[in-house]
């Protein structure tokens, strides 16, 4: 008992104040994306080409954030001149085209459907799935329990039973494996419900793209309500996504 | 030992100088070798440029790496009868080539996909119908034996896998787990023809994300033996360094996850706390939590300078204290300890058969560790570790947790305090890979021993690339660990293993 409150004392109290005190993230943390308009065109293209991901659109000068992985490459070859990633966290979105960007992103909590606000803005329950997820999204959603974060003191939490929950928050690029076990799931939730696409993965297969064993994109199999970007998104993406979408 | 060829880690050999043995020579010299002290590292089938089916064995034993390969025919006698080490390796081979090993005590599916060749399925399965597919479970008879079915959604944010309990009662005589729900056909994917070669990091890194570095690594040296790219020595260390931040960061997390399993709640706060903080220290280097995009062919991607060696140096030190005394707190609880000590005891006799690794190796008495006996990058300037209660239950798994975080918070220092900076490849990386050429790399990722092995062709194209996650040894040691346990013992167990599905899955 003793050691108990010794370590009580010690650790303290570690909850952000987030989101009324604003959170930097460390400088490298590579976080949304500035696509130069005025870089040479040739510079872009060989980007373009040379980005794992094919997330770069060199003739219309965006990045598609539903598919960059956040590896840098196109940052390091291109020494800042195409791309810069800066350290803003805040990259969910409301539809699949704003995630294809030069730099901006539209206000969250203005694009997300009004009802949604209503209904899920004092209490919001998910049911998380992991379908193909290498369990960087599924880790940096779980911290989101941690005390730091604290996700509980908003009102919202991950439950066991799906039909307990308001919606679903799918990680992964969808293995064919998981296919029919993602749509039970979100079948065995009651309506009105929200689907939540998590990490690059889901958004459009992630590192996994081509694969003949994953579907790739959650969005043609239900259709999906807010976007999280990353590769795993950070926590903060997700706290961010949630809370400007919701409440 | 004589029909083998003995290798190095990370180093490449000509596909030519592999022994092409006989079967029955090859058989009989790698059931020696499994029988009498070595282990499987890899163990594969492949098709060769002519489309002959070949089957290559990596086998460790001491300080010493082996590599044999035979031709392979349709059917052959299964090697699992005489040596359990070779169980899942057999159904994978059945499932990826559709070769059948004859008399296989338990020849089902491992992952659920159409085998590679077009050949008929050996389980009878119809891969048009969604998972669970065509095949039976282990189950035991009798009017007081009830059956417990579980996921593969589970409660909780974790990976999806179906775990089949025969109990009577509370008590479990079996559990069968069967996995493959994650399946992405990330192997495929890795030798998939025209496949631009710089996917093949990003693809390495999310073949397991809690081990990105783990797998990262043992990608990156296999294409540096291929290629002959020299790594420098700051990006040794830095790499060094991500692989024990990694190691801390998951250990660290598993603990606090044990601590909840057993409703011991200060603990499950503080250590998921701390566990951030480190995950943010790789971030520091890799602008990542996870470390994705900080290791490459080469070397690392982003300079680590003396401002990052500096901010590593100042959060062990500020958490090192406050890390011990929350150990403390978990290790010496009463309560806890009773819920840990004689649970999910995994013999060492059991644990050799299967040829357990990693932190579930080393609980239940097999010492080895990768990091020592195979050293890689800056390893040989890391001391060994050793530990102290090796009797396989949840507790010697938890304390040599505990002993490792210790050994790596140790360590990182004396990394750091070489003052090497450390400069990043550039970038789009252009290299050749040498042509007929063989590589394995062993590196010992927080959860054990990750392996890549890469063929290639003449032309110096990725003929074969094999994965093996450590958890593809340890999921048989979680299901035996569960043997006349109480059913409600079950997440303490899964928690202290706490095994990757899609690394098993890929």
């Amino acid at each position: 008992m003793l050691k108990v409150i010794q370590n009580r004392r010690e650790q303290g109290y570690r909850t952000t104040n987030y989101p009324k005190e604003p959170i930097t993230l460390y400088s490298r943390y590579r976080g949304l994306p500035t696509v130069h308009q005025e870089c040479d065109k040739e510079l872009a293209r060989q980007c373009a080409e040379a980005c794992p991901q094919q997330a770069i659109d060199a003739d219309k000068m965006l990045i598609d954030i539903g598919r960059c992985t956040f590896c840098g490459q196109c940052e390091i070859q291109s020494q800042g001149e195409l791309v810069t990633f800066s350290n803003n966290f805040e990259l969910g979105t409301s539809s699949r085209e704003a995630l294809f960007t030069s730099g901006s992103l539209p206000a969250l909590a203005e694009h997300s459907k009004q009802h949604f606000k209503s209904l899920f803005g004092r209490s919001l329950q998910l049911r998380q799935i992991s379908a193909g997820g290498c369990n960087s999204c599924e880790a940096d959603t779980n911290v989101l329990g941690t005390p730091f974060f604290d996700l509980q003191r908003f009102g919202i939490d991950f439950v066991a039973s799906p039909r307990h929950a308001d919606g679903i928050h799918v990680t992964g690029p969808i293995s064919n494996n998981m296919k029919a076990a993602v749509l039970s799931t979100y079948e065995a939730v009651p309506s009105p419900k929200v689907v939540i696409a998590s990490g690059c993965c889901s958004i459009s297969g992630g590192p996994f793209w081509g694969s003949k064993d994953v579907v790739g994109d959650l969005n043609s199999l239900i259709p999906v309500d807010l976007y999280i970007p990353g590769c795993p998104p950070h926590p903060m993406t997700t706290l961010h996504a949630l809370l400007h979408f919701f409440k | 030992m004589d029909n083998l060829l003995q290798i190095q880690n990370g180093q490449a050999v000509s596909r030519a100088d592999i022994p092409d043995l006989d079967f029955t020579v090859f058989q009989q010299t790698v059931l020696d070798a499994t029988l009498h002290g070595g282990f499987i590292v890899q163990f594969f089938a492949y098709e060769d440029e002519q489309s002959m089916l070949k089957l290559i064995a990596v086998i460790r034993s001491g300080l010493k790496l082996y590599v044999a390969g035979c031709s392979l025919a349709e059917e052959y006698p299964s090697l699992t009868p005489q040596c359990e080490k070779f169980h899942m390796f057999e159904r994978e081979i059945a499932e990826q080539f559709g070769v059948r090993p004859k008399d296989h005590p338990w020849l089902k599916m491992v992952r659920y996909h159409k085998n590679y060749r077009g050949k008929e399925d050996i389980f009878g399965n119809d891969y048009s119908q969604d998972i669970p597919g065509n095949y039976p479970y282990f189950t035991v008879d009798g009017d007081a034996i009830h059956e417990v079915a579980v996921g593969p959604v589970h409660a909780g944010i974790i990976e999806p896998g179906h775990f089949r309990f025969q109990c009577a009662g509370e008590k479990v005589f079996s559990l069968e787990i069967q996995l493959g729900y994650q399946h992405r056909g990330a192997e495929k994917l890795l030798e998939q023809a025209g496949l631009p070669r710089n996917r093949l990091p990003i693809i390495a890194e999310s073949i397991a994300g809690d081990t990105a570095i783990g797998h990262s690594l043992c990608h990156s040296q296999a294409i540096e033996a291929l290629a002959n790219l020299e790594v420098h020595e700051g990006a040794k260390i830095v790499r060094t360094i991500a692989l024990e931040l990694e190691r801390i960061a998951n250990h660290i997390g598993d603990l606090g996850a044990l601590s909840g399993d057993v409703a011991f709640n200060p603990p499950l706060a503080y250590f998921g706390r701390i566990r951030g903080e480190f995950l943010n220290l790789t971030l520091t280097m890799a602008g990542n939590r996870f470390g994705k995009g900080l290791i490459r062919p080469g070397g690392i991607a982003f300079p680590v300078l003396a401002e990052h060696r500096q901010i590593m140096r100042n959060k062990i030190t500020d958490e090192t204290p406050g890390l011990t005394n929350v150990c403390d707190l978990l290790f010496s609880a009463h309560t806890v300890l009773a819920r840990f000590e004689h649970t999910g005891t995994v013999s060492r006799d059991i644990a050799e058969k299967l040829g357990l690794v990693g932190y579930a190796g080393r609980a239940s008495g097999l010492p080895y560790d990768s990091r020592i006996t195979f050293p890689t990058e800056a390893y040989d300037q890391v001391e060994s570790n050793s530990n102290e209660r090796t009797v396989g239950d949840v507790l010697s798994r938890a304390s040599v947790r505990r002993e490792e975080i210790m050994h790596s918070l140790q360590a990182i220092p004396k990394l750091l305090a070489k003052e090497v900076d450390a400069e990043p490849i550039s970038v789009p990386p252009s290299y050749t890979l040498a042509p007929d050429s063989f590589v394995v790399t062993i590196n010992e990722a927080w959860r054990g021993e990750v392996s890549h092995c890469l063929l290639t062709d003449k032309e110096g194209s990725i003929l074969r690339y094999k994965v093996k996650d450590p958890s593809f040894h340890n999921w048989t040691g979680l299901a035996m660990s569960l043997r006349n346990q109480g059913i409600s013992d079950f997440p303490l167990c899964n928690k202290s293993f706490n095994l990757s599905y899609c690394g098993f899955d890929l």
